[in-house]
């Protein structure tokens, strides 16, 4: 950050910065695996007074997720903004986001999930509007409109569950609100949770902010946004419906329709687009619906199914918000009735590229597959077979319009094209910058690649998550000690 | 007191809401930061209210009185106001910018990014 | 708003201000104060000194970039977070020099960090108004 200037040196010390995040998260995910959930109490003051972190098996994992994203990331953008908009601290900035992202996985009590929230908001809010085309500030004016919006009603919901209980610590919280009688305005509470981070993750009526902003930003970020942002929201959802609020027979319904309407919307919002970054945008929100199904459904089966999606989708997100940005510094456009002949132009690429598109459907053997073979098992399980019905709609959705692309984008014939002007096509690239926009893509391949073909570590790994996200009482032990027996 | 207070949070969320539904930016704004405040309201009503007795440790004894306010509301709020006070600032140089770049203050107008291209 | 009398007056103010924003900063443990209110007090002393003699003129005074006070802050924050850690004790446990040093009173932690915030809060808010108000 004292580099303001210099943006060379902001690249490398980005790279390194995030390698050595990575490095943390990785000890921190082994020391989680092998010796249970981890507790900080900031300060020294015992919870639930003062501010705790905790790193269960899920928080772990996201910020081991986060911890790779960041490093690919890094070197994607690294390869791929102009200095001009370096030069306004976009390397700094990116890092403030994923500090605020790793401090709201491992955040311990709800008010601090809620500064973390904002943490991560403001930097986006910049992130977004770093560059300042007309395009980029409608976008930025919509998203920051409903993010603050959703902050509001989160601390509302806050307020309420602090009236109600007078903590805020979510252990604390877990087990006094298990100890109350009457829950009428408990679940008006979970209600207002609900809302607030349904904005966020963008389901159903409360998407809209999403594909009307995540196009419209530089490549990497919206990488990043794609990737790990609304999995924020989903994340949140999980932590406090598991652990705060038990999900009675209304919440699951409303969280089933939810999840339905959320997946119909979105596939079908992306069969209509041509942007190639609108359609990724409505597949977010389509495959949050897979997400949200498998919290609602309230068996662990299913939400193994959900986490394992959460892993796979987090990784795969990114990578196809990356190739876009590849594909748009190819062709000059994002608009997919323009573009063509990728296959007969770049066939290794092509094949690079195959790999996150396909990943996405679910073709057997990739890494899609699993998690939806674990949410449509727990559909059985619980008997929800409308919703069972919407998953799979969900999914042949996703593969027509995956095929669609395929087709346009690689086997087409290309049409004429006139890119803005002081365009630099791929080509014109320097070598180092191929490099450097390449690398993070063949990375985050492999690793889909290797979620699908050795889908037994991560399946076992979702199901200790959702084992312990269902017993919720060694993570009340661990977090207040022993006096709380 | 606390009957005032529910009437202003009320009166707060209202005015908020009403603003954040014109079509004006400015308005928006405005919208957002008086929901903002309605909820800092809400916060310190919900709380719990303790007339005159700050949880400040005075010079003699070590420990505090019988009755003092709850501090945590009060610094939840802080931190609050402090969160609202940088988002807002972001906010008006936001609409700053918007309003140089698409030359209206009209959110009907602002749909270039909903265009199908 | 080039008025004689502000202008006079800000001249006198801004040193006062700078001053109690300091006195509000150190008494801020055990009293009212503390690190973010003595940053918006020293931050109102040199928005107050622009209205009066123009922003050139208060950033002439100023002679770095308010921006550069954030990382600086931020640097010092962390670090005074981080130091018990030294000791094997979790984040953020304030350490404390036992004996009292005249005038400023007790040494801590706390106090570094206080420090590290008074710093950040007054580079922000710089920035943002100065920001603001230029492009107007």
């Amino acid at each position: 950050m004292f580099l303001w200037k210099k943006v060379m040196a902001q690249r490398i010390l980005s790279i390194i910065g995030s390698s050595i995040a990575l490095i943390f998260s990785i000890v921190l995910f082994s020391q989680v695996w092998q010796n249970g959930t981890m507790v900080i109490q900031a300060g020294n003051w015992e919870a639930p007074y003062g501010i705790t972190l905790v790193s269960d098996t899920l928080s772990a994992t996201l910020v081991l997720l986060t911890g790779i994203l960041g490093l690919a990331i890094s070197v994607f953008a690294a390869g791929s903004i102009v200095n001009a908009r370096a030069r306004f601290g976009f390397f700094p900035i990116l890092h403030f986001l994923f500090m605020g992202l790793c401090g709201s996985f491992l955040a311990g009590d709800i008010f601090n999930l809620y500064v973390w929230f904002e943490i991560i908001i403001i930097s986006s809010f910049v992130l977004l509007t770093i560059g300042g085309e007309k395009a980029q500030i409608e976008g930025a004016v919509k998203y920051f409109t409903l993010n603050i919006l959703a902050s509001v009603i989160f601390l509302t919901a806050i307020a309420v569950l602090y009236g109600i209980t007078g903590t805020l610590n979510m252990a604390d919280l877990s087990l006094k609100i298990a100890a109350i009688e009457d829950k009428t305005l408990v679940n008006i509470c979970a209600m207002i949770f609900f809302v607030g981070f349904g904005i966020k993750s963008a389901v159903f009526p409360l998407y809209f902010w999403l594909p009307a902003s995540y196009h419209t930003p530089p490549h990497a970020v919206a990488a990043i946004f794609g990737g790990l942002l609304t999995k924020v929201g989903v994340y949140a959802m999980i932590r406090v419906f598991t652990l705060i609020f038990t999900l009675d027979p209304f919440l699951e319904n409303v969280l089933m329709g939810v999840a339905m309407l959320t997946l119909f919307s979105g596939a079908v919002g992306a069969l209509v687009q041509r942007n190639l970054q609108k359609i990724f945008s409505y597949l977010i929100i389509c495959h949050i619906g897979f997400m949200v199904a498998g919290l609602g459904m309230g068996s662990t089966l299913a939400l193994t199914g959900a986490i394992f999606y959460m892993i796979h989708d987090i990784v795969v997100k990114a990578n196809l918000f990356m190739v876009g940005g590849l594909l748009y510094r190819i062709n000059g456009t994002s608009n997919i009735k323009r573009m063509g002949e990728m296959y007969a132009r770049y066939p290794l690429l092509s094949l690079l590229m195959a790999v996150p598109l396909f990943s996405l459907v679910g073709i057997p053997p990739l890494s899609g597959f699993w998690p939806k073979l674990s949410l449509i098992l727990g559909g059985l399980e619980t008997g929800n077979y409308v919703l069972i019905g919407f998953i799979l709609f969900g999914s042949f959705m996703t593969l027509f319009i995956i095929a669609k692309v395929w087709a346009e984008v690689f086997w087409k014939k290309k049409e004429v094209t006139n890119p803005p002007a002081n365009f630099r096509f791929f080509e014109a690239h320097t070598q180092r910058e191929k490099i450097l926009i390449l690398i993070p893509i063949i990375f985050l391949s492999i690793l889909s690649l290797g979620i699908g073909f050795g889908a037994g570590p991560i399946q076992a790994l979702s199901e200790r998550i959702s084992g312990e996200l269902s017993d919720v009482s060694t993570y009340i032990t661990i977090v207040l000690g022993e006096k709380s027996n | 007191m606390e009957i005032l207070l529910a009437l202003m949070t009320g009166v707060l969320y209202a005015a908020g809401i009403y603003m954040i539904l014109r079509r004006s930016l400015v308005k928006l704004i405005l919208g957002l930061i008086l929901l903002g405040n309605g909820v800092n309201l809400l916060i310190f009503l919900l709380g719990g209210i303790t007339k005159g007795k700050p949880p400040v440790i005075p010079d003699g004894p070590a420990v505090l009185g019988e009755v003092f306010a709850a501090p945590l509301p009060q610094a939840l709020i802080l931190t609050a106001i402090v969160i609202s006070f940088g988002l807002q600032s972001f906010a008006i140089v936001l609409i700053k910018r918007a309003y140089k770049v698409v030359k209206t203050d009209d959110l009907d107008e602002m749909n270039t990014t909903d265009e199908n291209a | 708003m080039k008025t004689l009398i502000l202008r006079t007056a800000s001249n006198y103010l801004l040193p006062l201000l700078l001053l109690f924003s300091v006195f509000i900063l150190l008494r801020g443990h055990y009293l009212p104060g503390g690190g973010f209110i003595g940053g918006l007090i020293a931050s109102i002393a040199f928005v107050l000194h622009a209205f009066a003699n123009g922003l050139e003129n208060t950033k002439s005074l100023l002679s770095t970039h308010p921006g550069f006070l954030m990382p600086v802050g931020l640097t010092l924050a962390v670090i005074s977070g981080l130091a018990p850690g030294i000791f094997g004790l979790p984040f953020m446990t304030g350490l404390w020099y036992d004996e009292a040093i005249p005038v400023i009173g007790m040494i801590g932690s706390a106090l570094f960090f206080d420090i590290g915030v008074y710093l950040v809060v007054i580079g922000v808010t710089l920035t943002i108004i100065f920001t603001i108000s230029e492009s107007a």
